[in-house]
């Protein structure tokens, strides 16, 4: 289709060019004069929004990296560093993270289109096939990229996953070894998963060249699964295609956009805000919700190696699809029962999703692997029989046929299908965040922040108490150590001016030095210092504290949250409620009871907390009425307190919210007008090819 | 594309696809702008270069020292009666970036030159008490500098810029 091109550029200079490597003519016979089935429907966008997606990954990615440091002692606070202090660094890190979500969210829609439509069907099998190879890739980038921030689930992510490879007979230990440079996750892996990071992408840029130069040779598949045969069956890629592609990917932005400006963390894990700690594995390890499917797939099987053969299989299955399945019709649209299976099939992969998520326990381990079973059976048994047993409607006779038999009402199934994925995708999603803190906990009473919503903003007033009540009482055994003082003066934060930031630093003695006689020394507090922490080392922290050292405090309203349960967590996705950190910090501080309820111990130095999880908590009651001195008014009582610390500790765990939030609205109302100006360019352009 | 349709609404057409093409553009520049900024320094490298203290008492005279302030070498030198009088015999008209020798100190404190270690011709870090100038000396492209760091010979084109700076008290200064 894309064969040497009779296009001639008419400018001297570029036909110069032309001639010597014919560069214009190959764009213009692969994007613009390529004709593209006239009646493909909006899930063909998809195709055009993974390279957008890629693009952004990799220029993100690359920014990202230059601010980044890849060594297991400095990985977590040069993350912090990027979102609190680089220009912009929480908006790029958040389009970075939030980024690959939307990678891969978009990734699945085009395989199920594929998987629908039978574009791996004849003569498309090596463009199905590179598609899979790409989407390998991208899992393997999309893991190492999550190791990358340091942070608990990374840790664990890396030593879980890696630790697969141990299943293989005879060299699974050594391979472990090699892969992790070390006798166990340590900076060596950081520093080669961070190499590696950064180099597939390329490597998937590269195959994703293969993947259209394939898809330019075969030509598209389109809904109705009909080869193009005469002209009137196509319409040129541009202006028709690129408009209708760009007004896909501007509906798409606004999809992303919701998360990078208001759902940061809602895809993300809690427990990453949690330094990587090698001598503590989280509760629950949940891989990102794109691998919850496969993951499921693995704990299904009772057997190790078998297990691990199982998850790879249920990707490489893909490659054979082709083959498997041997019917004729391409499109399911004339295949009423492959139809059928395959709203089923995809069915049991958002089931499977949201297995993953779930402790592998009773019930869900049964339904594991009954699903795992219907997810293989689709391939092997499904498939072929249906090749064989069915009978298709008859397929129309060419594209334009199709595209005169239906004339408009096709929007109608496109708007369903989209509730429905995002249904299921806030299932896969909620799935995995309830998979943390249970056990006969109760659940936080929800609070009324000033910071939660689209137009929150922190209450100034809260967060100068808060911070009142964070020196009074909190810092003296926890650290604040990612927010320095000229940090009181940031907008945004308390409304502090640069000299009363100074002052409040002057106030706090410092550990200097080496000076010129290579002695350490104390000097007042300048507003570059961070706040000083009440412990030398961890050690010093542990033993001061009866064995369990205090959190630093910086990230704690991130660190933390509970579960929210079926359906809260779908309709906190519309509402955007993300404030189960601070419930979670306001109710401890507030949870302490006197005597435990009768029938509980709580073991010796250890306290009594309704909302901690396993409720003996190692820090005695902090805070008790009257206890910090307001001088504003506000009542003086441990609710108020709470209240205030909290706000405070939303102000240090997330800097720049304000900004992002303003920042989101004002990209929200670009994107919606220019999604409307672009859906009538659309029309306008396509008023021409009917 | 010339179509039927937009013989019909000339300026209609054009009007939506000049708009959504407008938009676009103040798309892109608006994103482009962000991948920009991030390149300058972020907030905690300029929280770092807030201005530093030092203390000259421990300085000899004909001796120097050398401090970082944002990243840069800064030269004070507690001047001789010789130098000073070196630099200020000089006539403005033979040296390639005229000034006097007054105006590169603090009155009163004629004794301390401060400046920039830094060469003006290519960035290298000159060396004290060299060259013919009883100056600077820079050893990457052999450029001279006098006890009142201003430049005599070489390819460096300016003197040694004088960082912003003032007296807390005699035997103190604040760079920055
Ligand atoms: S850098 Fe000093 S002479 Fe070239």
């Amino acid at each position: 289709m894309s064969g040497p091109s009779d296009f001639q550029p008419t400018n001297p200079a570029l036909r110069w060019i032309e001639r010597r490597l014919p560069i214009f003519g190959l764009v213009h016979s692969s994007f613009v004069a390529y004709p593209t089935p006239r009646n493909l429907n909006y899930w063909w966008t998809f195709g055009a929004i993974l390279s957008m997606m890629l693009a952004v990954q990799i220029l993100t990615g690359v920014i990202l990296a230059m601010h980044y440091t890849p060594h297991a002692d400095l990985a977590f606070r040069s993350v912090e560093l990027i979102v609190r202090d680089v220009n912009y660094g929480w908006l790029l890190r958040n389009m970075h993270a939030c980024g690959a979500s939307m990678f891969f969210f978009a990734v699945y829609i085009h395989m199920f289109r594929g998987l629908y439509y039978g574009s791996y069907k004849e003569p498309r099998e090596v463009l199905w096939i590179l598609g899979v190879i790409i989407y390998l890739l991208m899992m393997a980038t999309g893991f190492m990229g999550y190791v990358l921030p340091w942070g608990q689930m990374s840790f664990w992510g890396a030593t879980v996953i890696t630790n697969l490879f141990s299943a293989v007979p005879y060299f699974g230990e050594s391979i472990v070894t090699l892969l992790w440079g070390g006798y166990a996750v340590g900076n060596p892996t950081l520093n080669r998963f961070f190499s590696l990071h950064y180099l597939l992408p390329f490597v998937i840029a590269g195959v994703v060249v293969l993947h259209v130069w394939a898809l330019h040779v075969a030509g598209q598949n389109n809904p109705a699964g009909v080869e193009a045969k005469t002209e009137k069956d196509t319409v040129a890629f541009t202006p028709y295609a690129t408009i209708k592609d760009l007004f896909g990917v501007s509906c798409f932005l606004i999809f992303y956009s919701w998360f990078i400006f208001y759902m940061p963390n809602y895809l993300g894990d809690a427990e990453n805000y949690v330094p990587a700690n090698p001598g503590v594995t989280p509760a629950h390890i949940v891989p990102e919700w794109y691998y919850l499917p496969f993951y499921a797939i693995l704990r299904s099987i009772p057997n190790k190696l078998a297990g691990v053969i199982a998850m790879f299989s249920a990707i490489i299955i893909l490659c054979f699809l082709p083959w498997l399945d041997s019917a004729k019709t391409r499109s399911s649209k004339y295949r009423p029962l492959a139809k059928q299976f395959f709203w089923m099939f995809v069915v049991v992969c958002v089931l499977l999703g949201y297995l993953g998520a779930q402790p592998p326990e009773g019930i869900y381990v049964i339904a594991g692997r009954i699903l795992t079973v219907c997810y293989f059976a689709y391939f092997l048994i499904v498939l072929p029989l249906l090749s064989r047993i069915e009978t298709p409607r008859p397929v129309p006779n060419s594209i334009a046929d199709d595209v005169l038999a239906k004339t408009g009402s096709k929007a109608a199934p496109m708007v369903s299908t989209v509730i429905a994925i995002m249904v299921a995708g806030g299932l896969l999603v909620g799935g995995a965040q309830s998979a943390k803190a249970e056990g006969g906990e109760v659940a936080p009473p929800a609070q009324k922040w000033s910071f939660s919503g689209p137009f929150g903003t922190f209450d100034r007033g809260a967060v100068q108490r808060g911070l009142q009540v964070y020196k009074e009482v909190c810092a003296t055994c926890h650290s604040l150590s990612f927010v320095a003082f000229r940090n009181l003066a940031d907008p945004g934060g308390p409304g502090y001016s640069t000299a009363q930031a100074a002052a409040f630093a002057s106030e706090y003695k410092i550990k200097d030095g080496p000076n010129d006689q290579g002695e350490m020394f104390e000097r007042p507090g300048r507003p570059a210092d961070y706040f000083p922490s009440p412990f030398p080392n961890e050690q010093a922290a542990r033993a001061a504290n009866g064995g369990a050292a205090p959190p630093d405090l910086s990230l704690i309203t991130k660190a933390r949250s509970y579960k929210r349960g079926f359906p809260w967590f779908i309709i906190d996705f519309f509402t955007q409620y993300q404030e189960q950190g601070p419930d979670y910090v306001s109710a401890i501080l507030q949870g302490f009871e006197e005597k435990p309820p009768a029938g509980v111990t709580i073991p010796e130095g250890s306290y009594y907390n309704t909302y901690f999880p396993g409720h003996a908590i190692k820090m005695p009651k902090p805070l008790s009425d009257g206890q910090v001195a307001y001088t504003d008014g506000s009542p003086t009582t441990v609710a108020q307190y709470a209240h205030d610390v909290t706000t405070f500790l939303m102000w240090t765990a997330e800097p720049h919210m304000e900004a992002r939030k303003r920042l989101g609205l004002q990209v929200f109302v670009f994107l919606i007008l220019f999604s409307i100006l672009m859906y009538f360019t659309k029309k306008k352009v396509w008023a021409n090819a009917h | 594309m010339t179509t039927a349709s937009s013989a019909d609404h000339p300026t209609r057409r054009d009007f939506l696809y000049v708009a959504t093409g407008a938009a676009a553009a103040v798309g892109v520049a608006a994103t482009v702008w962000p991948l920009i900024d991030q390149m300058n320094p972020d907030a905690a490298t300029i929280a770092a270069g807030a201005p530093i203290e030092v203390d000259l008492t421990p300085i000899a005279e004909g001796q120097d020292i050398k401090v970082f302030w944002r990243g840069k070498p800064i030269y004070i030198s507690h001047r001789t009666k010789k130098q000073i009088d070196e630099a200020r015999s000089v006539p403005l008209s033979s040296l390639p970036d005229p000034q006097t020798d007054e105006a590169r100190v603090k009155s009163g404190h004629d004794q301390w030159l401060v400046v920039i270690g830094i060469c003006t011709h290519l960035g290298c870090i000159p060396i004290a008490h060299e060259g013919n100038y009883d100056g600077f000396f820079c050893p990457c492209h052999g450029s001279q500098y006098d006890t009142s760091g201003r430049i005599r010979q070489g390819p460096a084109p300016a003197n040694l810029a004088v960082p912003p700076y003032q007296f807390v008290s005699d035997t103190k200064i604040q760079i920055g």
